[in-house]
């Protein structure tokens, strides 16, 4: 297994009047491969927890254990931690720099020690992941479209190669189809290399589409966690905090109370359209 | 209320000795008419123009050609500036980037100070419109403490408080979470319903534009469609190839019209959905 995170807590500015408890007692695993979507209303502690997955922030107590190793353990390397865990930020075209984009995705590997040479050769095969062809290389990151930068930055993430990638609200501010191309993009990642991903996000529907497993959080603490059906079957607590379930959930309890026998537990306009069909049709 | 004609803008960009090297047009002979108290929606993808539409509104930008006129007052008259900025307020995408105040009152407070109206006339202003954005309650606290839909609503009370006749709000919920999306939507749903205040609504939600009364949808620089909710959203297929799309209800009907189900065009939410699919399943 990855990631295992044990009774970790994190205290803001602790022992002065403006302590804030962000996380309280924190367990999870999260095994390899898995597409993982965190949601929780702004302020839940779910920025918190994804930067103590890659070691940006350290925890007040409790442990982290990555790939088995203690990441507090005293001969334990932050540096290769935050290789393996890529951390993806909110708007990261704003952390841009480079001349051009093909610079600026090397300078990982580079930091990591890596040859130019073979640099390139990582920045190279991550642009082409992120679905940027050779013609935007030597382009200056600033003339590329929302869209085209923020790929851009995930690429810089990504040619570190990472085993576990972290993306906190990558579509924000996309249109919608930039939202489903980057999204389409994640996906076939961590089908193809295994990647395991966790998706910070507050559109119920993209979460529903893509993940196999949702966290939910609620003033720092985990308040569900399963598979989407399972989750959103909570749509009234989650309501109470801040939070909703996707369109489709609504649509399947409006027919359940008006006395459909259907599949409440459906989460995507795929599966909504199976269980009509198959409602209509029965007798 | 907002008209403009042949509405033109090019952003140049310019070489180290300030020489312009390129242009590129970002709105293109743009014509529209919004008529006072109106709810209206800009759709269209990143780049499509329709920020920098937005921004000739209240005159932050000013055409390149044509002419755009609020209230009357042509926004490239410089005596006129103030006025138009009263007139016609906005909010932006990011809300921390636009509040100042270190307490909320103070913050909603400034817009007026600045028009030198007097205190007292301010304080009522202020009162006024907190209670309208449902952030009263709210007046003595620091903005950094509030949640992201808390703080633009205290930016929407900031452009109230200056008594526009007019709001232009640029993706104001692209940074926030359901709840939040949601009450800065009723929010400005309710100004437009009780104070009368045109709406001017740019979005990547397609559900937040299914209660406007009039939709434009922006490509390269121009009106592309324009119609009622209804209207726009029957057009699945041209939508998608606009890089929008539709609200989830309307999709879920266009995929069960294509496996043969007899449902009308235009379903634009849950409510009407359910309704037609009980009138479908009591005919079988």
């Amino acid at each position: 297994m990855s990631i295992k995170v044990e009774n970790v807590n994190y205290t803001y500015a602790e022992g002065t009047a403006y302590e804030i408890h962000a996380l309280k007692d924190i367990n999870l695993e999260i095994p390899d491969g898995q597409f993982i979507g965190l949601i929780g209303h702004t302020g839940s502690g779910k920025s918190t927890l994804v930067q103590h997955l890659n070691g940006l922030v350290k925890a007040t107590s409790g442990k982290i254990y990555f790939n088995g190793k203690n990441i507090y353990g005293e001969k334990y390397s932050m540096k290769e931690l935050r290789s393996q865990v890529g951390l993806v930020f909110q708007y990261p075209e704003h952390q841009l720099f480079e001349i051009n984009v093909l610079s600026d995705v090397c300078f990982g590997p580079r930091n990591l020690g890596c040859s130019q040479e073979e640099a390139e050769k990582k920045a190279r095969e991550a642009l082409r992941m992120v679905g940027m062809g050779e013609e935007y290389e030597k382009r200056s990151p600033f003339e590329l479209s929302g869209g085209q930068k923020r790929r851009v930055a995930i690429a810089g993430v990504l040619a570190m190669d990472p085993q576990v990638l972290i993306l906190d609200e990558p579509t924000a501010g996309l249109d919608p189809k930039g939202r489903d191309e980057i999204l389409d993009q994640i996906e076939l990642l961590q089908k193809e290399r295994g990647i395991t991903v966790v998706l910070v996000s507050h559109s119920m529907e993209d979460v529903a589409r893509y993940v196999d497993r949702i966290i939910v959080m609620n003033h720092g603490e985990v308040r569900f966690d399963g598979a989407p059906g399972e989750v959103f079957r909570h749509y009234r607590e989650l309501e109470e905090i801040g939070l909703a379930a996707p369109q489709m959930t609504y649509l399947m309890q409006g027919l359940k109370d008006r006395g459909a026998d259907i599949d409440t537990d459906v989460t995507t306009i795929e599966e909504a359209a199976d269980a009509v069909m198959h409602w209509l049709k029965s007798e | 209320m907002i008209r403009a004609e042949k509405l033109t803008y090019d952003y140049e960009r310019l070489d180290e000795e300030g020489n312009v090297e390129s242009k590129k047009r970002a709105v293109d002979h743009v014509d529209l008419h919004i008529r006072p108290g109106k709810f209206i929606a800009i759709l269209g993808h990143n780049g499509s123009g329709k920020s920098t539409l937005a921004k000739h509104i209240n005159a932050i930008l000013t055409p390149t050609e044509g002419t755009l006129w609020v209230d009357g007052m042509d926004t490239k008259e410089e005596d006129k500036l103030w006025d138009i900025r009263q007139d016609a307020g906005m909010v932006f995408q990011n809300p921390d980037n636009q509040i100042i105040g270190t307490i909320v009152e103070e913050d909603v407070g400034f817009g007026p100070e600045n028009l030198g109206v007097p205190t007292d006339e301010i304080w009522r202003r202020v009162e006024e419109s907190l209670d309208a954005v449902g952030m009263l309650k709210y007046r003595h606290h620091s903005p950094n403490k509030l949640s992201g839909g808390q703080k633009q609503r205290v930016a929407i009370a900031g452009v109230m408080a200056m008594h526009p006749r007019c709001i232009v709000l640029d993706e104001p919920t692209a940074m926030l979470d359901p709840v939040g999306r949601k009450s800065v939507i009723r929010t400005a749903q309710k100004l437009n319903r009780e104070e009368g205040i045109t709406i001017i609504l740019i979005t990547h939600y397609m559900e937040e534009v299914v209660e406007a009364d009039h939709v434009f949808v922006m490509d390269e620089g121009k009106v592309v469609m324009q119609g009622n909710p209804k209207e726009i959203f029957s057009q699945v297929e041209a939508l998608k190839k606009l890089r929008l799309d539709v609200p989830q209800a309307t999709l879920l009907a266009y995929e069960l019209q294509k496996r043969g189900l007899p449902l009308p065009d235009g379903i634009l939410s849950i409510e009407e959905l359910v309704d037609e699919l009980c009138q479908l399943k009591s005919k079988m």
